[in-house]
C-alpha cells in the first residue's frame, strides 16, 4: 500500500465535486492499487488456479473431473428415511416452525428474543416485540447466539486436570472440600463470576454466602465498566442530545431501545432531533451525529466542567470554539435536551454530567437515574484475590462464566495464582484459557438449553426458557449452585420455578408463570422509579491528572467479539467492523495527522509500549479519530478459543492494568517497518464515486424536498430493447431509510442466519470472496480530520430491467411475475457473467465449497426452507423468498390477499431503527408504497434504467445554524 | 509399388467412413439409451415398491377399511408437509387389533422403547424443490392426482416420475387436475353420478371461493421459478 501524505489528501478534497464521498484513504488518494482493485470484477487469482499447474496435470484433472461429473449424473437418487415421532407433540405441525420466547443475556442483562424452532431444532433468533430491551429488534450478539449453541468446539465434558471426568466425580470431590469450608465459614473460598442480574441465581448466591459467610465474591466483567451509575434515557423525548463518548445507539444493554426511539425522533420535520457527539474513536453513534467533534479522552473529561462554566456565563478562552453555540442550543432546549456520559468516563465527569442534566431540568423528563443496582455486587477486587491466591490464603476458587486467565489485567498474574490453588473450578461454555489452568472444568449450558431468568436494563424480569435438550453434557449454573448448597439431584426448571413460586406467592401462580414463560417477560415487573436522590455536590475543579503531552492509549471492547467471548463465532468474526470493515482481526487505530506526525504508515506493524509492557499491532489510519491517541480493541490474541477463534489478531489485555483498565496517557509507538496485510471488505464492491448516498441539511430539504431525485436523469421506462414486463398481482419492493440506519450491521448477520450463508474465512475475504448478501457500505465525506460518516446497506436491488438476467446463458437468473429477480441454483453453471454485469456488485459466488457438510451440529442450525448452495453456484439476496412464499401459502389457504406487513425479511425484522421496510408496491396503501412517494426516495444508479425495486430515502442532517462555520 | 510412400492402404478410406458413421450412430444410441434409462423405472422408481420396516398396506387400510387420508397424514391441509403418522397413531387401533401380529413387532418395540421407526421415503423431491401440500389440497388437487390409486397398492410406490416437466405440465394447465374440494381425499376418481350430483349442488351457486384466485395471483405466477425454487 502506498503511504499517503496528509497534505496531498487534503488538496484532493476541494478539487472534487460538491459532495465527495470516499470509502478509504486509498480511494481518496486514488492510488494505482486502488484503481486496479476496482477495475477488476474479481480480485487477483479469483479465477485462476493458485498453484503452478503443468499442462499435463491440468489435462489429468480435467479428465478426472469430467468422468466424475458424468458419473454423478448417472447415480440413482438415494433413498432417504422418514422418521416420524413416536408420540407427536401437541401444537407441533411438521413443516411449520414454532416460536418460543426466551432471553439472551450479555454482561448479565437480558434482551428478549423469540426463537424459531423447526421440529425441536432452534434455527433463528428474532427480537421479542413485547420485551422492553428488544422491541422486536436484535443486535449482532443475539443473532450469533444460535451459531454459538451449535458450535462444535463448545466444551462437551467435565474435565479434571485436563482429562475427561464426570459430574459425579466432581460432586464427590466437592463434598470432601465442602466440609472443610463449612468449618471456618469459607475463609479460604472465593467465587469469581461474570455479570449476574438473575434474581434466582442471586438468591442462590445469597444462600451460599449464608453457608460460607467468609467467602469472597468477585464480579469480573472485563468489557463493562461496572462502576458506572445506571442511567435510563428517554431518547425520544429529547430534541437535543449531547453524547460525551457515549455510544448509546450501538452499545450497552439498552441500545436497541435507544436506537428505536432515536429513529422515531429523526423524521425530518419540526420535531427532528439534533445530535452532538464528542468522542475519541468514531462510533456508530458518532456517525449519526449532526455535529461530531473528535477529542482525546483527557479533553472529554474536562468538557463537562467547561459546559457548566459556559452555562453560568463565564467565558473560557480554553474552551473549543464550538462549545458556546452548543451550550446555547442546550439551554434553548432546557427540559427537552439530554446529555449522556460515556461508560468509560471517570466518576467525577459522570457526576458533573448528571448535575448538568439537573440544571437543564432534564432529569425526570428525558433521563432518570435509578438508584437500585441490578447486577450482583462483589465483595472484593480481582487484584486482591490474586494476591491472596498467590500467598496461599485462598485455596478454593470457583470461576463462573468468566475467563480471567485471558481477561485479567496484565499486572495481575492470574494464571500463576490459579495454579497455586488446590481446588479450582471453572464453569463455562468453552474449555478456554482459564479452564486449562483449573483443576476442574464444568461445561456450562447455552442459554437456549437451560431455564433461567435475568433482568433487562430497566429492571424487567425476563425468563430464559430452553429450546433444545442440552447438546453436550452441560451443567446449569443453577444446578451447580444447588450442589454448593448440598441439594442434588436438582434440575434448573424446578429451581427457577420454585424460586418464583416463593416470590410471587400467589394462589394463581400457575397461570402467572405460564403467561410469563409464554411472553418471555413478567408483566408489570418494573416498579415506577422513585425520585432519585440528588447527585453528589460538585467537586472543586481538579487539575486534570491525564493532562500532559504524548500519546494516549484507549482500550475498548471489540464491536463484534466483545471481550473475547465470541472469538469462536465465525459469523461475528466475518462481520466487517463498522468503521474499518476489518474482519477476523483487530488493529491499532490512529488519526491520519498523528500517524503522519510520527512518521507511521497505514498497515505498518508497530510496537505499542505502555507502562513497561509492549505488544505488536498493525496500524490502521482511521479518519475521524481524535489526534494523539491510539485505540486498541480487546478480544483477540486468544490461545484456546477453539478452531475458529484461536490465534487471531493481537491481545490488548497485555497492555491493560488494574488501575487503568481503559488506558491513559504515556503510550509510546515504535515503528517496525514491517507491513501487515489486513483482511478488510472496505474497498470491495466499490461503485466508484457515483452519487450513491444522498443527503442534505434540514433547511435545504425544506427548500428543495426532491433534492435526492435531481441527481442525473432517470430514463423513461420504455427506453429499453427488452419487452416490457407487467406486474398484475403483487410487486415486491423495499425501501431503506438512510436517515434511520445506524450502520450497526445486524441486517448482515440476520441475513446470514436466515439464508444459510456460509463463513469463508480470513484468506478468502482477502481474495474478495465474502458471501454476505447484504453489506453495509461506509463512506466518509469532508475532511480527513473531521469527516462525516455515512452508512448504506446494499442488498440486491431486484431491478425491473435487471442487467444480470440478460447475460445469463442458461437462464439461471430471471424475473418472476412479482418482480423478484430470482436465482435458480440448480440451473447455475457458474459463468459469473451476471456478477460481472451487476452495477451494484451484490452477487456472490461460491468459489469453493464453503458449506460445512460434515459437522453434525452445524447441520441442525440451517434453515430448512432455504437451499444450501454448493461450489460453483452464484447466489444473492432473494428478499427472503421463503418468507414471501410462506405468507403466500397462508393467505391463499385462507382465500385472501397477503396483508401489508405480513412479510418481513430477516434484515428488516432485525433492524433496531426500523430502517428497512418491505411490501407490495402495487398496493398504494402499503408502507413501502408510501415511502416510495416520499420526496426523499431515490433509486441507486437509476440513471442506468435498471429500475431498482430497492430504493433509498435520503439522509437529512439537522445541523445547528450557528455552527456552520466552526 | 503403386502406392509407394503411402502408409495406409486404400481400404482405410472405407474404414474411416465407417468409423465416422459408427461414431454418429454410437453417439445417437448413447443419447437414446440415456433418455431411456433416465425415464426407466430403475431411476424414477415408478411402480417399484420400497422395502419398509413394516409392510404397511394402503390397499387394506384405505381401500378395505375406508380410513380417511387425514387420519394419518394429519397436516396435509395446513402444512407443506403432509405428515407421517406417529407410532402412537398406529397403536390407537393396533393396541386392540392384531396386537400380537409378528408383522407389527417393530411398531410395538418403537412404542415401548420410544425409538422411532425409520420408513423409507417413497415420494422424495430434490432438496432444492419446495413443494407445499396445503396449497394443492386446498385448491382441489386430489391426492390421487399425484399419488395414484393408493387404495389399490398393497405396498406404496411412486405412480409418477416427479420430473420437473411433469410438475410444469400441470402448473401450465391446472384445470385438468382441479376437482371439487370435497373430493380431494377420495381415493378413487368420482363416477358420473357423483359428478352429476356435485354439479347439481353447485348449480347456480357462485363459483367456489377456493377456486377463485385472489387478485394478486396471476396464471403465470404458477410457472415462475420462485413458485417452487428458493
Amino acid at each position: 500500500m502506498t503511504p499517503h501524505s496528509l497534505t496531498d489528501l487534503q488538496k484532493r478534497i476541494p478539487a472534487a465535486r460538491g459532495a465527495l464521498l470516499w470509502k478509504s484513504l486509498d480511494q481518496l488518494a486514488n492510488t494505482p492499487e486502488f484503481r486496479e482493485a476496482i477495475e477488476r470484477e474479481f480480485p487477483v487469482a479469483a479465477d485462476e488456479w493458485p498453484d503452478a499447474l503443468s499442462r499435463r496435470r491440468f489435462l489429468i484433472l480435467m479428465g478426472a473431473s469430467l468422468a466424475a461429473a458424468g458419473l454423478t449424473s448417472c447415480s440413482r437418487q438415494p433413498i432417504e428415511k422418514l422418521v416420524p415421532y413416536v408420540k407427536q407433540p401437541e401444537d407441533l405441525v411438521p413443516g411449520k416452525p414454532l416460536h418460543f420466547a426466551s432471553s439472551n443475556v450479555l454482561g448479565g442483562f437480558a434482551r428478549g428474543v423469540l426463537v424459531e424452532s423447526h421440529e425441536g431444532r432452534p434455527t433463528k433468533i428474532e427480537g421479542n416485540p413485547g420485551h422492553p430491551a428488544s422491541l422486536g429488534a436484535t443486535d449482532v450478539f443475539m443473532q450469533a447466539a444460535i451459531l454459538q449453541l451449535y458450535d462444535p468446539d463448545r466444551s462437551q465434558t467435565v474435565l479434571h486436570r485436563g482429562f475427561a471426568s464426570t459430574w459425579d466425580a466432581f460432586l464427590a470431590a466437592l463434598l470432601q472440600e465442602e466440609n472443610e469450608w463449612a468449618r471456618d465459614g469459607g475463609t479460604r473460598l472465593a467465587f469469581v463470576t461474570g455479570g449476574v442480574t438473575s434474581p434466582s441465581l442471586r438468591y442462590h448466591f445469597r444462600r451460599i454466602s449464608e453457608r460460607f459467610p467468609n467467602a469472597r465474591w468477585i464480579v469480573h466483567e472485563p468489557a463493562c465498566n461496572l462502576e458506572t451509575p445506571r442511567v435510563l434515557p428517554s431518547v425520544d423525548r429529547a430534541g437535543v442530545v449531547l453524547s460525551l463518548d457515549a455510544d448509546f445507539l450501538a452499545w450497552g444493554p439498552g441500545m436497541l431501545t435507544n436506537a428505536r426511539t432515536f429513529a422515531r425522533r429523526r423524521e425530518p420535520g419540526n420535531t427532528m432531533n439534533r445530535l452532538y457527539v464528542v468522542e475519541s474513536v468514531p462510533s456508530l453513534t458518532g456517525a449519526m451525529a449532526d455535529h461530531r467533534f473528535p477529542m482525546t479522552p483527557s479533553d472529554i473529561v474536562r468538557l463537562p466542567e467547561q459546559i457548566s462554566a459556559e452555562m453560568r456565563g463565564a467565558t473560557n478562552p480554553a474552551a473549543p470554539p464550538w462549545l458556546p453555540p452548543l451550550v446555547r442550543d442546550l439551554r434553548k432546549h432546557a427540559g427537552d435536551s439530554l446529555i449522556l456520559a460515556g461508560e468509560f468516563l471517570p466518576d467525577s465527569a459522570q457526576n458533573e454530567i448528571r448535575l448538568l442534566n439537573e440544571e437543564l431540568g432534564n432529569v425526570g423528563r428525558t433521563v432518570t437515574y435509578p438508584t437500585e443496582a441490578l447486577t450482583f455486587p462483589g465483595t472484593h477486587a480481582l487484584t486482591e484475590l490474586a494476591s491472596q491466591m498467590l500467598s496461599g490464603s485462598i485455596n478454593a476458587v470457583f470461576l463462573l462464566d468468566c475467563n480471567p486467565v485471558y481477561t485479567a489485567p496484565a499486572d495481575i498474574p492470574f494464571a500463576e495464582a490459579l495454579r497455586k490453588v488446590s481446588f479450582s473450578v471453572h464453569h463455562g461454555l468453552y474449555a478456554d484459557e482459564t479452564a486449562e489452568a483449573c483443576r476442574w472444568h464444568l461445561p456450562d449450558l447455552h442459554a437456549l438449553e437451560n431455564w433461567g431468568d435475568a433482568l433487562a436494563f430497566d429492571g424487567t424480569i425476563s425468563i430464559i426458557q430452553p429450546l433444545i435438550e442440552p447438546l453436550y453434557n452441560g451443567i446449569s449454573p443453577h444446578v451447580l449452585a444447588a450442589a454448593l448448597l448440598k441439594q442434588w439431584p436438582a434440575n434448573d426448571y424446578d429451581i427457577v420455578r420454585s424460586y418464583w413460586r416463593g416470590i410471587l406467592a400467589n394462589d394463581d401462580f400457575e397461570s402467572l408463570w405460564r403467561q410469563a414463560v409464554h411472553d418471555g417477560v413478567m408483566a408489570g415487573s418494573v416498579s415506577t422509579p422513585a425520585a432519585p436522590p440528588p447527585a453528589a455536590p460538585r467537586a472543586p475543579p481538579s487539575p486534570n491528572p491525564n493532562a500532559g503531552s504524548g500519546l494516549e492509549l484507549l482500550i475498548r471492547p471489540d464491536p463484534h467479539v466483545y471481550d473475547g467471548r465470541f472469538a469462536n463465532n465465525g459469523w461475528l468474526q466475518e462481520l466487517p467492523k463498522p468503521m474499518t470493515k476489518i474482519v477476523w482481526e483487530n488493529a491499532a487505530h490512529i488519526a491520519p495527522a498523528t500517524a503522519e506526525r510520527l512518521g507511521l504508515h497505514h498497515a505498518e506493524e508497530v510496537d505499542l509500549i505502555y507502562r513497561g509492557r509492549s505488544i505488536r499491532a498493525p496500524l490502521w489510519v482511521l479518519p475521524g479519530m481524535a489526534e494523539n491517541c491510539v485505540e486498541v480493541a480487546l478480544g483477540y490474541g486468544r490461545t484456546r478459543a477453539g478452531k475458529v477463534g484461536s490465534g487471531l489478531g493481537f491481545n490488548s489485555y497485555q497492555l491493560r492494568t488494574a488501575d487503568a483498565p481503559w488506558g491513559g496517557p504515556g503510550l509510546e509507538v515504535r515503528a517496525t517497518g514491517r507491513m501487515h496485510r489486513f483482511a478488510t471488505t472496505q474497498e470491495h464492491n466499490t461503485m466508484a464515486g457515483r452519487d450513491l448516498v444522498r443527503f442534505a441539511d434540514l433547511t435545504m430539504y425544506r427548500e428543495t424536498p426532491h433534492f435526492a431525485q435531481q441527481h442525473g436523469h432517470t430514463p423513461a421506462p420504455d427506453q429499453t430493447l427488452y419487452p416490457p414486463f407487467t406486474y398484475d398481482g403483487n410487486a415486491w419492493g423495499m425501501a431503506i431509510d438512510l436517515n434511520a440506519c445506524t450502520g450497526c450491521s445486524v441486517c448482515t448477520i440476520a441475513c446470514q442466519a436466515e439464508n444459510n450463508i456460509p463463513v469463508v474465512g480470513r484468506d478468502q475475504v482477502q481474495r474478495g470472496r465474502e458471501m454476505h448478501w447484504i453489506r453495509v457500505d461506509r463512506y466518509f465525506r469532508g475532511t480527513v480530520e473531521r469527516p462525516d460518516i455515512l452508512h448504506q446497506p446494499v442488498p440486491c436491488m431486484h431491478c425491473e430491467n435487471a442487467p444480470c438476467e440478460t447475460v445469463c446463458p442458461v437462464a439461471a437468473t430471471l424475473h418472476d411475475h412479482e418482480g423478484l429477480n430470482v436465482m435458480v441454483y440448480n440451473r447455475c453453471i457458474g459463468t459469473r457473467y451476471c456478477s460481472n454485469n451487476c452495477p451494484y456488485k451484490v452477487r456472490r459466488f461460491n468459489f469453493l465449497s464453503y458449506v460445512d457438510h460434515s459437522t453434525p451440529t452445524l447441520k441442525l442450525q440451517r434453515n430448512p426452507n432455504v437451499t444450501v448452495r454448493s461450489r460453483g453456484v452464484m447466489e444473492k439476496c432473494t428478499y427472503c423468498i421463503q418468507r414471501i412464499n410462506f405468507a403466500r401459502m397462508n393467505a391463499r389457504n385462507q382465500n385472501r390477499s397477503i396483508r401489508d406487513g405480513e412479510i418481513i425479511p430477516a434484515c428488516a425484522q432485525a433492524c433496531p431503527a426500523e430502517a428497512i421496510v418491505f411490501g407490495n408496491i402495487n398496493d398504494p396503501d402499503s408502507r413501502v408504497s408510501k415511502l416510495r412517494t416520499d420526496p426523499r426516495n431515490y433509486g441507486l444508479l437509476a440513471e442506468l434504467n435498471t429500475r431498482p425495486r430497492t430504493t433509498y430515502l435520503a439522509k437529512i442532517f439537522n445541523p445547528n445554524p450557528e455552527l456552520k462555520n466552526v | 509399388m503403386k502406392n509407394d510412400g503411402q502408409i495406409f492402404p486404400r481400404w482405410c478410406n472405407t474404414l474411416a467412413w465407417a468409423s465416422i458413421a459408427g461414431l454418429i450412430l454410437m453417439g445417437g444410441t448413447m443419447i437414446c439409451l440415456l433418455a431411456v434409462v433416465t425415464r426407466s423405472p430403475y431411476l424414477t422408481r415408478v411402480d417399484i415398491p420400497l422395502e419398509q420396516p413394516v409392510p404397511f398396506s394402503h390397499e387394506h387400510h384405505v381401500g378395505g377399511m375406508g380410513i380417511d387420508c387425514r387420519y394419518c397424514h394429519t397436516t396435509s391441509e395446513i402444512s407443506p408437509f403432509a405428515g407421517v403418522p406417529s407410532v402412537e397413531t398406529c397403536m390407537t387401533c393396533h393396541s386392540q387389533v392384531w396386537k400380537d401380529a409378528p408383522m407389527l413387532q417393530p411398531i410395538r418395540d418403537s412404542f415401548l422403547s420410544g425409538k422411532p421407526v425409520a420408513w423409507n421415503r417413497v415420494h422424495d423431491l430434490p432438496d432444492f424443490v419446495y413443494f407445499d401440500h396445503s396449497a394443492h389440497v386446498n385448491k382441489g388437487v386430489a391426492c390421487r392426482e399425484c399419488h395414484g390409486r393408493v387404495d389399490r397398492m398393497p405396498l406404496i410406490s411412486r405412480q409418477e416420475t416427479l420430473f420437473m416437466g411433469w410438475c410444469l405440465a400441470c402448473h401450465r394447465h391446472p384445470e385438468g387436475a382441479l376437482g371439487p374440494r370435497e373430493a380431494v381425499f377420495t381415493p378413487r376418481p368420482p363416477d358420473q353420478s357423483e359428478i352429476r350430483s356435485w354439479l347439481q349442488a353447485h348449480a347456480g351457486a357462485p363459483a367456489r371461493p377456493e377456486m377463485e384466485r385472489p387478485p394478486s395471483v396471476t396464471a403465470q405466477r404458477l410457472t415462475d421459478c420462485s413458485a417452487c425454487h428458493r
